[in-house]
């Protein structure tokens, strides 16, 4: 057990990895659970009352898409009756006004609505769904405000100019917060990485936007995003820390540091079937396998900024470098920040883009 | 933004106050700041009934040993934090 080990404040909770978009980053392992494997609505609850008592203060309701759950409802209030703050993150499909209603009487926290684009055609090209009509349906249902409502962009090549148009959809709905989230390449993101990465032109002409935006929304709606990571100097402290803040729940009950982390091979990731989520946090081989400092190699062994980034991204490190305990390649002290660059060099220009087609994220049984 | 001593602060929907360890804590999106002393007894009366005015009123009280004009701009600062995590709506 490690010593004076903080506890989590955040519980992901994938409910389901089905979902009725295929988009070509999706965080989703590349192997989706099964309906048949999903966690009963009993176990949920029981791990929403397990995680409060643990000290976690938020159950962020995610998936594939939560709203497959038949049981959503029955969840939210759950989670709430729990003590916990309950956000769903979702693609607002399937929804309609009266299922709103349900979920907000259940006591629902907080609406994260994911958004493609700006337009339907550029949301179609990446999420292989006709979805964004229905999206402005909804916000249209969250125009009086009841309920703490942010928008999720996501961003990469083929949507990054549009960022004026999708200010404008959050200007003109109750939203209180807008996150601008460039993608991440793990899973489907990783494979579709050359047809995604956006150009340093774009992310240059990103940043001067969303600054820009800041400032004039500044008390109306806060503007959050991050720096794509294979631009940046040093990494990002992902997840706040391994086995820091954060703990994961994938739809079968496996608990996981991190959305992406049954990619390191070796780990074994305990079930909230068969242990309480107190023992898993505490002392369980995959949350200890990267706390602290003692796995870390140079650079960033002797580096200063090891208590702030945490040598970065596991995954990310197996990913690029094919050793999950080496420095995130994206760090400029890296050894191998080389082979980021080499990737960016290929996608600077778009005429000379890679000649393949997306791979859309498929479905489970 | 400035800050309207007449307007009204009150949380915004889908932020709240919530317990963790025996701890006040303001919820809201991806953030949870704990509140202790000073801020616990801003956040319990930005209700919508209380101007800002009479909530630097009562806290001058409260802190009667400290300076009134640095619980002022204490607490105009707390609420600028506040309403720049978009915590807090101001009604007239």
């Amino acid at each position: 057990m490690m010593a004076s080990q903080d506890n989590p404040l955040a519980l992901v909770c994938e409910l389901t990895h089905r979902c009725p978009l295929h988009c070509v980053y999706c965080s989703n392992p590349h192997e989706l659970t099964a309906r048949a494997s999903e966690l009963s609505t009993e176990t949920w609850s029981s791990v929403f009352k397990q995680a409060a008592e643990l000290g976690v203060l938020q159950a962020d309701l995610t998936g594939g898409e939560p709203l497959a759950r038949t049981d959503i409802v029955e969840l939210i209030r759950a989670a709430r009756a729990a003590g916990l703050y309950v956000s769903l993150i979702t693609s607002g499909l399937p929804l309609d006004e009266a299922k709103l209603d349900s979920l907000l009487a259940a006591g629902l926290d907080h609406f994260q609505l994911s958004f493609q684009g700006s337009t339907e055609p550029v949301a179609e090209e990446i999420s292989g769904t006709k979805a964004h009509a229905q999206k402005l349906r909804v916000l249209e249902w969250l125009k009086s405000p009841r309920i703490a409502v942010t928008l999720n962009f996501v961003l990469h090549r083929h949507n990054l100019h549009q960022i004026g148009e999708m200010l404008a959809i959050a200007e003109s709905s109750s939203a209180t917060r807008i996150e601008f989230a460039n993608v991440q390449y793990y899973g489907w993101g990783f494979a579709n990485r050359e047809l995604l990465l956006p150009t340093r032109a774009q992310l240059d002409q990103f940043l001067l936007d969303v600054k820009a935006a800041e400032e004039h929304l500044r008390g109306k709606i806060r503007v959050e995003y991050v720096v794509p990571d294979y631009y940046a100097k040093y990494p990002k402290p992902c997840m706040g820390g391994w086995g820091r803040k954060v703990m994961l729940i994938s739809p079968s009950g496996e608990a996981l540091p991190c959305h992406a982390a049954a990619v390191i091979p070796g780990l074994r990731f305990e079930n909230v079937k068969e242990k309480s989520l107190r023992e898993i946090w505490e002392s369980s081989e995959a949350f200890d396998k990267f706390r602290g400092e003692s796995w870390m190699q140079e650079p960033c062994k002797s580096c200063d900024r090891r208590t702030q980034d945490f040598g970065g991204c596991r995954c990310q490190a197996l990913l690029i470098a094919s050793d999950a305990s080496a420095t995130d390649p994206v760090c400029s002290l890296s050894p191998n920040r080389t082979k980021v660059d080499a990737v960016l060099a290929e996608v600077q220009n778009p005429q000379t883009a890679p000649n393949v087609e997306f791979l859309y994220r498929t479905n489970p049984s | 933004m400035a800050i309207d001593p007449n307007s009204k602060p009150q949380l915004s929907p889908g932020v709240r106050l919530g317990e963790s360890s025996n701890q006040r804590v303001l919820l809201m999106p991806e953030r949870a700041l704990r509140l202790l002393g000073p801020s616990l007894e801003i956040v319990q009366r930005c209700d919508g009934k209380h101007t800002v005015e009479q909530i630097v009123a009562d806290l001058q009280k409260i802190y009667s040993k400290a300076e009134p004009h640095k619980v002022e701009s204490d607490i105009l600062g707390y609420l600028e934090l506040l309403q720049n995590e978009r915590a807090l709506d101001f009604t007239a």
